[in-house]
């Protein structure tokens, strides 16, 4: 490094508290900085220009900016959990003890092996990858892409859990005003004025934006808008918030920092504010965008504003020796302030041919020279700035003269922040003279009511005079995209668009020339604003090259779409508290704390959690499923069934309601009885099944399987809303109001009648698939005789508050009979041995009822039904589906759930056709030998026939064609 | 995220409370119909940019379904209304008219 400490100036930094030190570590090495300072300005301060390198080439690079634009300063930063990689060190502040780790080099910073990309540079143009790496075919699988994934993205993810605490909060304002600078303020106030709610959001810690840097006193009118706005009741002022993007009808998303600084307070690190306005005022301010000439991106080349702002915010002097190079006039406040620090301006290089005005002048009666029509023809320096060479702005770049200095502060105008107005369509138009895309007043974002609901304002609208500096009247900016304007391709090769991504104009030229003329195509072959830039720094000099190349005007180009966030938001930001036990709302059943006590172990079905088995002792959950499913066959188990869907549906139409929603008849079935009915969607296909009871004249009781109660219920209510209104049925969802118990096995009965109470439970009164209502051990209960298991079954209602009552009434009087709780996947098991289905096992959302052979429970003789028409279609009826079979496994094993079976030939990917697949497949202990059912093709008509199912990790599994009921065929122990 | 208001309760609701319903005021054909109707009816749905009729549910809400006229370029809501009409009503068709004059009704008034 050829510069001197000590880079801190002995005066200035409004925004730095010279009595407290910050000690921190850059790279291993031990630093200090100010209270106040961010960590580009620490950096700078001790003289650390490079900060780090460019993605494609490891090119060295220095902070360009000094705000949110930032594409170079990228740090990772923190340790452990709080590791975070890609954080711009121009906005960051420095905080006690910090650890910033710089990215994208190694073994270190100075001496990055991946710089040996620079070199290659000529051979790695735009569109590199997509040309190259094509043949042959399998090398991209096996070689290239291994190889360019481990050099590809920016940073390190960290590999801990971050341990802070991060939350969610609603907001609601009849006027959101983003930015806090003056003009945002201002239209604050007239805002508040008026009586409106406002609500002010400011990214940084402080109020005022470019206003009191830029003017002289510019402070003291932000201090007297500030000391107003606090005044009123009306008003909310937020520092530290980042609004990140605009969606529909005034949906503004925010990030607040709170504890950034100091994760241990106790208190949330971050916000995460959601936030409905009435109306936006984007008062974003503007960027400025860096300029086009020949090694632009050498650390030490910085925009013209941040130069200023690192010497007036933070008392910084980024170097000793700044030569400015402009097209406008606002880059003269850099030469004038830096001058007014005691630094070195040897010269203000102006493309214009004839600068004039306030601001020129008051630069040369500083003693600045001023060149006029000149520009730079290249930057002299590797690692950091060691010269300019001068040339004539309208030549080919031949040399003037070199001007020694470490620092170049750029400017090529300014590009209004339009992000916000864009991301929910707000359209842009284009302003020659400004030399910018500006929003367009007549066609922004409509709210509902259609009209629009954001107004761009200052700077953001591209008033770029807003902050009032009527002292000194700015020239006309000069259009400059390439400098020189006709440098040839050696030079334009070197001229850098996107610092981050390492695309050059040269690039840009390449990509039009082959034909990628839109600027969206134009954008992906290049990476062009790509990353985190988003179109903050490249886009209007990319897109203005690419306007050139193709000789057609900025406007017919267009832009790119300015896409949310606006600055990166962490996923622990978005996900807040909505993490680990409060990702989702948990559904416990009544006898949920039981079942915790007898060793379950649960499953997830939705929302809620099923015991899949109790484990005893040392057992695992394959002994524990045996053990229930024998108990079960041999005495008596119990069932917790609570979660299945229990549907009342009631009213004069209830019937022929239900006609058209179950595929059987409802209408007339007797009061006291069951039936097994099974629900179609509108374009035949199974979505649900279960047994409906009716309960009186006008009412029935439909359950449905756990994960689909609120669906079949909405489902009944979209039918009844929106097709059938004129229709008198009334449901009511009691999923949750009842507790449900299904008793299952041999001496069901016997248990039950040791409870006793009202109600007879003998095969005569209660056959199977009818119900009854009475007093069981004292609980008001009603009993259906229904069976899932293939045993003698009866599966009992009672108010949900008393479900672990009777649960633990049964467990007590069953204890002689070696009552065993049995879990979701005994009940999986003992359902497939007896050959039942299971909605999601056997169904898909593309199987009819046909294909299960239950045309059983399709009725023939009803007009109409939910399905009806479409399971009437050609491929529906023409008998070639694949239909449901059992699976007899020739060699002992279990076939793997899903696996296919295969047919003879290949199709038209050369892939092995296929001819059917298992849809269940277990080990069954009733019968001890594996079971299985599955989908064939014409697989009833095809009995006894041997498939062949390659399985996972080579070799082929043979399973024989048989009946789906492998227990109980007659059904005589169900009848029971 | 749209805001709509929901023509049975009142309330403004975010597009979180709703369950979207796709396009409204679909006429439900049975197994009378033949196949080419039974296609439209179930598959071919209408995708403009401008004036589009849809079925909102206010889930977490009141539960109850409506309609809702809404710009799909522009998101501009025009009206909701219940859904027990076979057609928007006059005061929508109005109120999209005030907003778009060129529109035209795609059904036949009864």
């Amino acid at each position: 490094m050829t510069h001197t400490p000590p880079f801190r100036l002995s005066s200035g930094g409004r925004l730095i508290d010279r009595a407290w030190q910050v000690p921190f570590r850059f790279d291993g090495r031990h630093l200090k900085g100010l209270t106040g300072d961010t960590i580009a300005s620490a950096l700078l301060a001790n003289g650390q220009m490079l900060m780090g390198r460019s993605f494609k080439y490891h090119r060295p690079r220095g902070p360009l900016a000094s705000g949110a634009e930032e594409p170079n300063a990228l740090l990772g930063l923190g340790q452990g959990g709080r590791f975070e990689p890609n954080q711009r060190a121009t906005t960051t502040a420095l905080t006690q003890g910090m650890v910033l780790r710089p990215q994208n080099c190694w073994p270190s910073l100075d001496a990055d092996i991946g710089a040996i990309n620079n070199w290659l540079a000529p051979l790695l143009p735009a569109g590199f990858y997509y040309k190259t790496f094509i043949q042959p075919r399998p090398f991209w699988k096996h070689l290239f892409e291994p190889v360019i994934r481990r050099s590809a993205g920016l940073g390190r993810a960290p590999t801990e859990a971050d341990p802070d605490r991060y939350e969610q909060a609603y907001g609601f304002a009849d006027v959101v005003v983003v930015g806090g600078g003056i003009a945002g303020l201002e239209a604050a106030r007239e805002a508040a004025e008026g009586g409106a709610t406002v609500l002010v959001l400011e990214q940084s810690p402080v109020w005022g934006g470019r206003t009191p840097t830029d003017h002289p006193g510019g402070q003291g009118a932000i201090d007297a808008l500030l000391a107003d706005l606090r005044a009123r009741k009306n008003v909310t002022l937020r520092r530290n918030t980042m609004a990140t993007g605009l969606y529909d009808h005034g949906y503004l998303i925010a990030r607040e920092a709170l504890a950034d600084h100091d994760p241990n307070q106790g208190i949330p690190r971050q916000r995460l504010w959601r936030i409905r306005a009435g109306h936006v005022i984007a008062a974003t301010g503007a960027l400025e965008r860096p300029l086009s000439f020949a090694c632009n991106d050498v650390p030490g080349v910085m925009l013209a504003s941040a130069v200023r702002d690192f010497i007036a915010d933070y008392g910084v002097a980024p170097g000793r020796r700044i030569v400015v190079v402009t097209n406008n006039d606002d880059a003269y406040r850099t030469a004038i302030i830096a001058k007014r620090a005691g630094l070195d301006v040897p010269a203000i290089i102006d493309a214009r041919h004839n600068p004039a005005g306030a601001l020129p002048d008051e630069a040369r009666a500083l003693g600045i020279t001023v060149l006029g029509g000149t520009g730079i023809a290249k930057v002299k320096g590797h690692r950091h700035v060691e010269a300019v060479v001068t040339c004539a702005y309208h030549g080919e770049g031949a040399p003037l003269q070199t001007i020694d200095c470490d620092v170049v502060a750029m400017s090529g105008g300014w590009s209004p922040v339009v992000h916000l107005y864009s991301h929910c369509g707000g359209k842009l138009t284009w302003d020659e003279a400004g030399a910018m895309f500006r929003p367009d007043p007549d066609r922004p974002p409509l709210g509902p009511d259609g009209k629009g609901n954001v107004t761009c304002l200052g700077a953001a609208s591209g008033n770029l005079t807003c902050a009032g500096d009527l002292e000194h009247p700015e020239a006309p900016i000069m259009p400059v995209w390439v400098m020189p304007a006709r440098a040839p391709y050696k030079l334009r090769a070197k001229m850098w668009l996107d610092f981050q991504n390492d695309v050059k104009v040269t690039d840009v030229e390449l990509a039009a020339r082959e034909g990628y003329a839109s600027v969206e195509h134009t954008k992906r072959y290049t990476t062009l604003g790509m990353a985190t830039d988003q179109g903050k720094v490249s886009n209007i000099n990319g897109l203005a090259v690419l306007s050139g190349t193709l000789d057609q005007p900025i406007a017919a180009t267009g832009t790119t779409t300015f896409r949310p966030p606006y600055t990166p938001l962490t996923l622990a930001t978005i996900a807040a508290e909505a993490k680990a036990e409060a990702f989702q709302p948990l559904r416990k059943s009544p006898m949920h704390s039981w079942h915790e006590a007898h060793g379950a172990s649960f499953e997830p079905i939705g929302q809620w959690r099923r015991p899949y088995a109790y484990l005893q002792g040392t057992e695992d959950r394959h002994a524990a499923v045996h053990r229930e499913i024998l108990a079960v066959r041999r005495g008596v188990g119990t069932l917790d069934a609570s979660t299945l869907g229990k549907i009342v549906v009631k009213g004069p139409d209830a019937g022929r309601f239900l006609d058209m929603l179950y595929t059987n008849m409802m209408s007339n079935l007797g009061i006291g009885k069951c039936r097994y009915g099974l629900m179609c969607n509108e374009n035949g296909f199974l979505m649900d099944d279960g047994v409906v009871a009716r309960l009186a004249e006008d009412t029935w009781l439909c359950h449905t399987t756990t994960g689909g109660a609120d669906r079949i219920h909405g489902h009944m209510e979209d039918w009844l809303q929106c097709e059938w209104w004129d229709w008198k049925v009334y449901t009511a969802n009691l999923t949750e109001q009842y507790a449900q118990v299904a008793v299952a096995g041999p001496q069901a009965r016997t248990l039950l009648e040791r409870l006793g109470g009202s109600i007879d439970l003998s095969p005569e009164a209660l056959p199977y698939m009818q119900w009854a209502e009475g007093d069981l051990a004292g609980i008001s209960a009603r009993i259906f005789r229904i069976s899932f298991s293939g045993e003698l079954s009866f599966e009992i209602a009672v108010p949900s508050n008393r479900g672990l009552e009777l649960w633990e009434r049964l467990h007590q009087a069953g204890q002689d009979l070696g009552i065993t709780p049995y879990g979701t996947e005994a009940m999986h098991v003992m359902r497939a041995e007896k050959g039942f289905i299971m909605i999601g096992d056997e169904t898909d959302g593309t199987i009819i009822p046909q294909d299960l052979g239950l045309e059983w429970a399709i009725s023939k003789k009803k007009a109409d039904y939910i399905g009806k028409r479409a399971q009437s279609r050609l491929h529906m009826k023409d008998g070639n589906r694949w239909k449901l079979v059992g699976l007899e496994s020739l060699d002992g094993r279990v076939i793997p759930d899903g696996a296919h079976a295969v047919a003879e030939g290949t199709n038209a990917n050369g892939q092995r056709k296929v001819q059917g697949r298992v849809t269940s497949s277990y080990h069954s202990p009733t019968l001890d030998r594996p079971i299985a059912m599955g989908l064939v093709h014409h697989g009833p008509a095809r009995m006894g026939q041997v498939l062949d199912f390659p399985i996972p990790g080579g070799g082929v599994m043979k399973a024989r064609i048989v009946d789906p009921v492998f227990y109980d065929r007659e059904g005589s122990r169900l009848h029971g | 995220m749209l805001i709509l208001t929901c023509p049975c309760c009142g309330v403004a609701a975010e597009e979180t409370e709703l369950q979207p319903g796709g396009e409204a005021h679909l006429k439900r054909v049975g197994p009378g119909g033949s196949d080419d109707e039974f296609e439209a009816y179930l598959f071919a749905r209408k995708n403009p940019k401008g004036v589009h009729f849809e079925r909102w549910r206010h889930a977490y809400g009141c539960g109850k379904w409506f309609l809702a006229a809404r710009c799909t370029a522009t998101l501009q809501v025009f009206g909701t209304y219940k859904a027990q009409t076979p057609h928007p009503p006059a005061e929508i068709v109005e109120k999209i008219r005030e907003a778009r004059p060129d529109w035209q009704p795609d059904w036949s008034a009864e």
